[in-house]
Parts: structure tokens; sequence; C-alpha cells
């Protein structure tokens, strides 16, 4: 039999992506689905003699009347929020003040790369340390050497909170500049030297050519936040096990701790069906916006 | 004219200095500490200049076998990056060169996985590997770190293949080249940096990730930096000298291949969200 070119290239073309395949089916989307499968069972790990019955949506009505379930979702929706539009604040600026031009920019593009690259257990291991109730940098600077007053920030509920957000935003807003410096960089020069020569103002010429023409990237910086901060983890569980009082609960923590820690495969996963539905409406709706954006302008 | 030029260089140095001090100030405090004795790390106020001890690293080595969890994450992270880099090249040339039906279909399936938050997968990976016998072995955490790399890898090997002009391809197949040997003699060659940088990223995630970590190795034989670096326990206190060293030694590597390298790390992030 003699295939035709485009048909032999085809099936080779296939044939390449055979091992991507492989990984990729049995170690993620098997999963998603045989975490739904489980998700109607009972199955409590280190217990085989109950058995794993199928109990239908029993488990989905517990996670409803789960408190903790619903402080975690809030949490996180908290989390989710404040820190990525604070990294996204903090990156514009600092892309803004990058973009310039000056001797040694390798050098501090270099420098914010650090935080991004440094380990997120290695940064908690930080921060817990500089929020340290007895000996803590934070203690400090905010009451000498009055040790009396110190205060234990990672055991107070706001605080500790706000301790993690701290680290979130130290961690990962020079990821979201980058982005937005890469955004920068392709906006001509042309148009601010004829908008100043109009007599266009730096804030008008912010507003008016700058902003619009970065939205994409901002969009795409803010996708990549929101989905890195909706699955928030490491931080909180060296910094604060999710405590004090739940305080620092997030959904992903909350269903490793169901599963891995209580042993509750059955109720944990329908944590995780929670999660995945979340962030799969959350991928969607940006890239429906920008998408059409891309659409637009082409 | 002059003095606002004076003035506006000022400005610009000092939120420049800013910038700095907060992307590198917290880890700076936090390697200064690792090279302070224990009586310094508790002391009120805090101990400006250390006395370059390097007892915590001594004692990270000899009562934390620092080094163990460096082999793992190196073994681990190694691997990861060789595996995932081969099969995205196949897979990104694939994408990038040849005529494919479906092309966006695969490509959106591929990319969609690098959306999946860790939990929803979770409770799965660790079932079948523990069906398998392969929890606490290299290989169970190689695999699901391959799969949640592959997009990465291979999203940045095919934009840097789909960048390569037309022609050189075309012409290697008038000398008679097939497509395997266009792709070996012509294609990675020419891709090289592109997936170079890949393998950057690759390396760093894999050198970073706890989450599967934490759940596949629980023995501590074959737990990596950072799972050790989480769990560092002291009999009362929290050995922070050990922890700062342990957190530097597992650091160094990537300031180095950001200092080095951070031209094609950034054109790697950005190809991930610009193209």
């Amino acid at each position: 039999m003699i295939l035709s070119p485009i048909t032999r290239e085809r099936i080779f073309g296939l044939s390449l992506l055979i091992p991507c395949f492989l990984f990729i089916t049995v170690f993620a989307f098997y999963p998603i689905a045989y975490s739904f499968f489980l998700s109607l069972h009972r199955i409590v790990i280190g217990l085989p003699g109950l058995g794993e019955p199928f109990i239908g949506l029993e488990n989905y009505r517990s996670l409803i009347h789960d408190r903790i379930a619903i402080r975690a979702f809030l949490n996180t929706l908290v989390f989710v929020l404040v820190s990525t539009m604070l990294e996204i604040g903090i990156g514009l600026v600092i892309a803004l003040i990058i973009n310039r031009n000056f001797r040694g920019r390798g050098m501090v593009r270099a420098a914010i790369l650090i935080p991004w690259a440094i380990p997120t257990v290695v940064a908690s291991q930080m921060w817990r340390f500089i929020f340290n109730d007895k000996y803590g940098l934070i203690n400090f600077l905010f009451f000498g050497s009055d040790t009396g007053s110190y205060h234990a920030w990672l055991a107070d509920p706001t605080a500790a909170f706000v301790a993690i957000i701290v680290a979130d935003v130290w961690k990962t807003s020079s990821f979201a500049a980058l982005l937005i410096l890469a955004g920068l960089q392709i906006i001509p020069d042309e148009l601010h030297e004829a908008a100043k020569i109009d007599g266009a103002s730096a804030w008008q010429r912010f507003w008016r050519i700058t902003f619009p023409l970065l939205r994409p990237a901002i969009l795409v910086a803010l996708l990549f936040r929101t989905m890195d901060a909706f699955r928030v983890f490491d931080l909180v569980y060296v910094m604060t096990q999710g405590g004090p009082a739940d305080s620092t609960n997030v959904l992903q923590f909350y269903g490793y701790k169901k599963i891995f820690a209580e042993g509750l495969m059955g109720y944990g996963s329908t944590i995780s069906v929670l999660v995945f539905c979340i962030s799969l409406v959350i991928s969607i709706i940006y890239i429906r916006i920008i998408g059409t954006r891309l659409f637009r302008q082409t | 004219m002059k003095i606002i030029d004076v003035k506006d260089r000022l400005i610009l140095i000092l939120l420049v200095s800013t910038i700095i001090g907060f992307s590198l100030l917290p880890f700076i405090w936090f390697v200064n500490t690792s090279l302070k004795t224990p009586l310094e790390i508790t002391s009120v106020p805090p101990v400006l200049i250390p006395s370059f001890s390097l007892d915590a690293y001594v004692s990270a080595i000899k009562q934390y076998n620092l080094l163990h969890y460096v082999r793992n994450s190196v073994i681990v992270a190694g691997a990861t990056t060789i595996i995932t880099i081969t099969i995205s090249i196949f897979a990104g040339y694939s994408i990038a060169r040849l005529r494919l039906r479906f092309k966006s279909l695969i490509l959106g399936g591929i990319l969609m996985v690098s959306m999946f938050p860790q939990i929803s997968i979770a409770g799965p990976v660790w079932r079948i590997l523990y069906n398998i016998g392969w929890l606490n072995t290299y290989q169970g955490l190689i695999i699901p770190y391959v799969t949640l790399t592959l997009p990465l890898g291979i999203w940045i090997i095919a934009s840097f293949f789909k960048e390569l002009p037309e022609e050189i391809e075309d012409a290697a197949k008038v000398d008679g080249c097939n497509h395997i040997q266009c792709l070996f003699k012509i294609m990675i060659p020419l891709a090289a940096p592109g997936i170079f940088t890949a393998a950057i990223l690759v390396f760093i995630y894999a050198w970073n990730e706890f989450f599967f970590a934490l759940l596949i190795m629980t023995r501590q034989k074959y737990q990596t930096l950072p799972v050790g670096i989480a769990l560092f326990q002291g009999q009362y206190t929290l050995p922070w000298g050990e922890i700062a060293a342990a957190s530097t030694v597992a650091t160094i590597p990537l300031v180095i291949l950001v200092f080095l390298f951070q031209k094609r790390i950034v054109s790697g992030l950005s190809a991930g969200a610009l193209k």
C-alpha cells in the first residue's frame, strides 16, 4: 500500500505526539475523571474493611454544610482577589520604572527575578522567620527592643492572613512585572513622541496610550496570577497550617488535609472536583476576554 | 534643563533601588541568618553583621542530612528536565511544523493541563502510584512532574520552532532529508536556544515543587529539598539557622541560573504569555 505524502506526514506527526498523550491522559485527564468517580464513594484510606460503597451525591451534600469548607472557600476568594490586585498593581509600577532606559537594566531585571525563582517553601520559611513572635524583624521594626509588646503575628487570625498575602505579593509581583514589561516593550516610541508634540501630559499619555495598549498583557498577567493564587498551598502549609482557627485555611490545603491527613479520599475528592470546576470557569472567562481582544486587534 | 535632568536621574535611582531592595533584602536577611550563631539569631535587637559561622551549615549536613535532600532534588529535577524536554521536542516539532488534523484542539488540550490545580488530580495520582507500588520512588515523583511541565516545555519549544523560516526545511527536503533527519540535523540545532530556555524553566519548576513531593515522598530517604526544608524540626524550638542554611543551599543554584540566563528566562516566560 502506498500512502500519499500528506497522510504519511500526519501519521508521523501523530506518532511524535504519542509520548506526550500518554503522560497527559494517564496522569492528568484520567485523574480528573477519577476524582469525580471517587467523590461519589465513601472511601477511607487505611480502613479497607469498610469497602468503598457508592453513595451518590452524599459527599456533596455534606460539603455544602461543611462550615470549614465554606470558610476555606471564602478565604481562597479573598486571598485571590487581594493578592492578584496588589501583584498586578505593584507589577505595573515596577514595569513602568524598569522600562526607562538606564545602565544596568539587565542586572535589575535579574534582581527582580530572584523572588520568582526562590522555591515557595524557602520564601515561606523566610517570611515565617521575619514574622517570628520573639525575634522577628517585623516585631523589631514596629516595637524596637521592647520585647514585652512583641506580637505573635502568625497566631492572630487577621495578621496571619495578611502575612500570607505579604509573602505571596513579595514572591510573585516581579513575575507580573516581567509579563507587563514585555507588553510595554512592544509599544512603539513614536506614539509617545507624537503625543508629546501634541502637548499631552505624562498622565494623559499613560491613560490614553500606554494603558489601552497594555491591556492584553495585563489580562494575561491577571490570568496567570489568578490561577496560581487559586492553588496557594506551600505558603499556608509552612507558615500557618491553615490556622489559627482556620483563618488561613484555603481550598487546596483543606482538600489536602481531608484526603491525606484524615484519609477521607471520597469526601476530599469533592473538594478536588469543586476546585477543578472553579478553575475551569475562571480560565474560560479569561480566554474569552483575551481571545476576543486579540481577535479585534488583528 | 540640566537641573531637571539631574533631579530625574536621582528619582529614577531612588525608585530602582527601592525595587531592588524590595526584591532582595528579605532573602539577604535569611542568608545572613544562616551565617549566625544560635545566640545571634535570637538576639534582640537583631545582629546586623553575622560572625560568618558555618555551624548552621555543618549541623544541617550532619544532623539533618542536607546533602541527602540535595541529591534527591538533583536526581528528580534533572530527570524531569531531560524527559520533559525530549518529549517536548518531538511534540513541539509536530505541532509547529507538520500538517496535522485538529491541531488547535491538541494544543488546547495540552495547555489545559497547566491550568489544573494540583489538588484536582492529587488523590487519583496518589492512588495510581500506590497501586503500582511507586510511592517513595524517584519515578513516582518524576512522572507527575513530567506531566505537569509538558505544557510549558511544548509551548516554548513549539514557538521557537515556529519562528524558524520554512525555506531552511524546504531546502533540506530538496536535498533528500526526511522529517526525522530534518528535525535532528537542522531544526534542533537551530532551536537550541529555545530548547535551553525551556530546560531552565522546567528545571526550576521541578526543583521548587512541593505539593506532590510532600504526598509522594513520605519517607525521608527520598524527600527533596523543599520537603526537607518545610519539615525541619528541632527538639524544642525551630532550628532557624539550619533552615536558613538549607534554604540558601536550595536557592543558590537558582540565583546562578537567573543571573546567567535572565534574558532567556524572561523571553521564555513572556513566550508563554504573549504569543
